[in-house]
């Protein structure tokens, strides 16, 4: 269906011409502009930029101190005062799932920045040199994948011990092994597409190639990735913590809110509620930004 | 067919052999003394010296390999320290629960997800498309544990449907199925989905269309039927995610299978315990990851011919 | 009465949707008509329409996204627009089949040859499954495969290109029709096999009279088979005429141009070196003629004003202003 192509590349006018410098410029455009059509993306995105307003302010946008006990009310429903009640030494639950953003999102986007920075490096150099750096460092991917996702973490924390420092660990080095693999493939396809290029251009060294032209060619997929894999991050650092693994019981962390408010849940089933529903919203919300992303990056879909 | 059977065996030995030293050395990569450790902070010099012995920590680092791989051939995994009963009568126990529990989601959630994601394909751009894949990424989004919690509260403890916890009966079974399904499901709808999609802009989907081929079977017999080898590369990493799924399950409804055993033993530092149900999961996976690929090379014709 | 043509195209219009609510024509307006048992050629460069065509006129285009906005096209005298959905499938494979550029990847990877000429063969006739294994092996044998025993139970990717393409050939033949729609179908083939299955196309228009509507841009392909050639550009027909007459005395700029362009007959050579330019952007067309910016004769009239579709000797149609004055091209 040659024609068909054709007339796809000629629709999306964007895609016709890569060598043109502006190109970049109205590329970022075109591509904010097909995302911001999707309506679940925009919902995702604005969650997310509440999110990380509150994280930012923490303490000062929330209408309680996190931290003071007040015991005439404790375990209190939700109410005008207490938007998503209080717990169990009456402190508002609301304020410590705001003030807990900065620990959630923090473990969450620290790690992962830190995992697919290893990851795109090792996958870089694997795709790129090939041969027994190539298979070194895949099949030691390979070996990390044995321990199915959530598995390694704990794995890994009943190496270190509890605390929200080796989830922190447990988290970045799962997320290594799925950058390095996918970056390696994105390397792959655009290394056998720029060979003659790269011959042709006898000036070019590694470096500059490997910077110049591999790297933007497995932009999309990463950024795509990077946008799930926080998601996932918030998803497995409070299973850790619920699991009583992660964060001290006196953080605001919301996977151990969850896991302290277990204990009430008979009479005061908010206490895991909220925490839970914002641990939802928030794996949610980076979810849908990544299809959102993925959808406005793909030329292929109009 | 069978020299790919054969060389899929072959590349989980070194697999296997990596994962048993990693398990291995998993006590030395403790930080601090091991022994020390395991004695406790106020024991004394002698205790550790006992344990030290006992564990073999004095011995070359290759020997205590050899030994302990030989220990694990003859299926003695060590005993645990907390219970003192040994490490496979422990699990063993355990083994049925968590086998049912994994069997009772990988029964449903894989199908009703493929089933999705193919109704959402062949709808594509329409209202039950957007609305399947907002399911499913809602579905991919919660918290298991939260929605078990939540499912609790709401079907045995304010309804009282269901049983609060254990797996009593096939009524114990349907909440913590739920929940360990749920995200399986979801991730299957949507890569059904995208391999449905992709198949269908295949030119073999277009020629049986050209024969005046029924829309139903050029969607079931040309898309779906290659589709379905696209699919089934990642059954293994979902049955893989259902299986570490079981931890947080069997923590939320306080059912007594492998997964509570690991989490228990990660708190009692239960190291002998740990040992053996990391390389059993390990191994697990790898099995299945094998099964998944034979069932691969079986209904990929490149492969079965080759 | 006059007996109705095999097939008779009128004023097809196939849009394709781009945009929330808007859409941009990639066959524009095209009439033409084919007799029984005639080759006509289907001309031009990618992206000028023939696929869009063909795929219009076998009822296939929806697959692609395309909509049929205007025209009709009737098959033997009967309308395959309005007619419904059951009737239009039957036609599809039976009266009327397709083969494609692609013959490796037309064939589905996961069902064994037998069954997928059986299918189509079942589809269209009363034939048990025996009675259709046989018909489907006598097929092979006739689109000229030595073992057709071993290729009926053969996976497609345990043949080659040329064979695959005969499979295809055996498959669209399997019910008789009489038109057969060839989308660029030696394309993807070597020059060797390219002549073999041309070959084969011919004898089966000759023993079967059998109507091919064969696209290709490849005008060595044309001059070797067709009875008469359309050239189109941009979505529209630029000239129309016998194909002797066509190599003889093109009329339109282009396809003097095309005509230029190869050096020799059969060699298949795909970029025109001496047209400057390329076809325009279905988004940005000009509004007059649509090959004015390319056009070494081009004047201001032609930047203004939209040239018909006219009979410039008998049986020769060109759109062009300057058709009448423009001399034969040299050989």
């Amino acid at each position: 269906m040659q024609e068909d192509q054709k007339l796809s590349a000629l629709l999306q006018e964007d895609y016709i011409d890569e060598t043109v410098q502006a190109y970049q410029g109205s590329r970022f455009k075109v591509v904010m502009k097909r995302l911001f059509r999707r309506k679940t993306a925009i919902f995702g995105l604005a969650i997310i930029l509440v999110l990380v307003f509150i994280s930012i302010f923490g303490q000062a946008v929330a209408p309680y101190d996190y931290e003071a006990y007040d015991y005439m009310n404790t375990l209190q429903g939700p109410s005008a005062e207490h938007w998503f009640g209080t717990d169990h030494y009456g402190r508002d639950i609301f304020s410590r799932i705001v003030v807990g953003s900065r620990l959630t999102l923090g473990v969450a986007l620290s790690s992962v920045i830190v995992g697919a920075a290893i990851g795109a490096v090792l996958g870089l150099l694997a795709g790129y040199y090939g041969h027994f750096l190539d298979s070194l460092i895949m099949r030691s991917a390979d070996v990390l994948f044995a321990f199915p996702d959530i598995l390694l973490a704990i794995a890994i924390v009943a190496i270190l011990g509890s605390g929200i420092v080796n989830v922190w660990i447990a988290v970045m080095i799962f997320t290594v092994p799925s950058f390095a693999r996918m970056v390696r493939s994105a390397t792959l396809s655009v290394k056998s597409s720029l060979y003659v290029e790269a011959a042709q251009s006898i000036g070019a060294n590694d470096r500059r190639l490997l910077s110049r032209h591999i790297m933007p060619g497995t932009m999309q997929t990463f950024i795509v990735n990077f946008t799930m894999r926080i998601g996932s991050a918030i998803m497995a650092a409070s299973s850790l913590s619920f699991l009583g693994f992660g964060a001290d019981v006196t953080d605001p962390e919301w996977g151990a809110m969850l896991s302290q408010g277990r204990t009430y849940m008979d009479i005061s089933p908010h206490m895991v509620l909220f925490p839970g529903l914002v641990i939802f919203l928030t794996v949610l919300a980076f979810n849908l930004l990544g299809d959102g992303l993925r959808d406005a990056l793909d030329p292929k879909i109009k | 067919m069978g020299r790919y059977f054969f060389r899929r065996v072959v590349q989980t030995i070194p697999l296997m052999l990596i994962i048993s030293i990693l398990v291995f050395l998993f006590i030395h990569m403790i930080p601090g003394d091991p022994a020390r450790t395991l004695a406790g902070k106020d024991a004394e010099v002698s205790e550790v010296e006992a344990i030290r012995e006992e564990l073999g920590l004095n011995d070359n680092i290759f020997v205590q390999y050899f030994k302990y791989m030989g220990r694990i051939f003859k299926g003695d995994f060590g005993q645990s320290y907390k219970s003192g009963i040994p490490t496979t009568q422990l699990i063993g126990q355990r083994m049925q629960n968590t086998i049912k529990l994994v069997l009772s989601a990988m029964l449903w959630a894989p199908l009703l997800g493929i089933l999705l994601g193919v109704i959402s394909a062949v709808n594509r751009g329409r209202f039950l498309d957007h609305l399947l894949m907002f399911i499913a990424i809602l579905g991919l989004s919660a918290p298991g544990f939260w929605l078990g919690l939540m499912g609790i509260q709401i079907f045995a403890v304010q309804l009282g449907y269901l049983p609060v916890s254990g797996l009593n009966g096939w009524k114990g079974l349907i909440l913590p199925s739920f929940v360990m399904g749920i995200g399986c499901m979801a991730e299957m709808a949507r890569y059904a989905r995208s391999s449905m999609l992709d198949v269908m802009r295949e030119d073999y989907v277009r020629t049986a269309r050209a024969k005046g081929q029924v829309e139903r079977k050029v969607i079931f017999f040309h898309a779906f039927r290659n589709a379905l080898i696209q699919i089934v590369t990642i059954l293994g990493l979902q049955i893989g995610g259902l299986l570490s799924g079981s931890v947080l399950t069997e923590t939320v409804f306080s059912i007594p299978g492998i997964g509570r055993l690991l989490v228990d033993s990660i708190f009692f530092r239960d190291y002998p315990v740990i040992q053996a149900l990391l390389m059993l999961f390990a191994f697990q996976y790898v099995v299945i990851n094998l099964i998944v690929d034979v069932l691969y090379g079986f209904i990929n014709p490149k492969i079965r011919l080759e | 009465m006059q007996q109705a043509k095999l097939l008779e195209v009128k004023n097809l219009r196939t849009e394709f949707p781009y945009d929330k609510n808007k859409t941009v024509p990639a066959v524009h307006h095209i009439s033409f008509s084919m007799e029984e048992g005639e080759i006509l050629g289907l001309v031009g460069e990618s992206g000028c329409g023939k696929s869009v065509t063909a795929l219009s006129v076998m009822g296939l285009i929806a697959n692609s996204n395309g909509i049929i906005t205007d025209g009709e096209i009737y098959f033997k005298g009967q309308n395959l627009l309005t007619m419904n959905k059951k009737q239009r499938r039957l036609i599809r494979g039976g009266a009327m089949s397709m083969i494609f550029q692609e013959p490796m990847s037309s064939l589905n990877p996961a069902m064994r040859i037998d069954k997928q000429i059986m299918e189509a063969i079942q589809l269209h006739t009363d034939l048990d499954k025996d009675q259709a294994r046989a018909l489907a092996r006598k097929l092979l044998v006739m689109v000229g495969i030595p073992d057709p025993d071993r290729v009926l139970k053969n996976y497609p990717h345990q043949l080659s290109g040329g064979m695959s393409q005969r499979v295809m050939i055996a498959l669209a033949m399997s019910c008789q029709p009489e038109l057969l729609i060839a989308d660029e179908p030696t394309t993807a083939l070597d020059v060797t096999i390219q002549a073999q299955i041309l070959e084969l196309l011919r004898e089966i228009q000759k023993e079967k009279n059998t109507g091919i509507l064969l696209i290709t841009h490849d005008l060595g392909v044309v001059a070797e088979m067709c009875d008469r050639v359309i050239v189109m550009y941009a979505g529209e027909i630029v000239e129309v005429a016998v194909c002797k007459e066509l190599f003889q005395s093109p009329r339109h700029p282009y396809t003097q141009g095309l005509i230029a362009s190869v050096p020799k007959l059969g060699s298949g050579r795909t970029s025109l070196p001496w047209i400057p330019g390329s076809v325009p952007d279905l988004l940005s067309m000009p509004k007059a003629c649509r090959f004015a910016p390319r056009c070494p004769y081009a004047t201001d009239k032609c930047r203004t004003e939209k040239p018909d579709l006219l009979e410039k000797a008998p049986g020769h149609e060109a759109r062009c202003w300057f058709s009448e004055s423009q001399q034969p091209v040299e050989e």
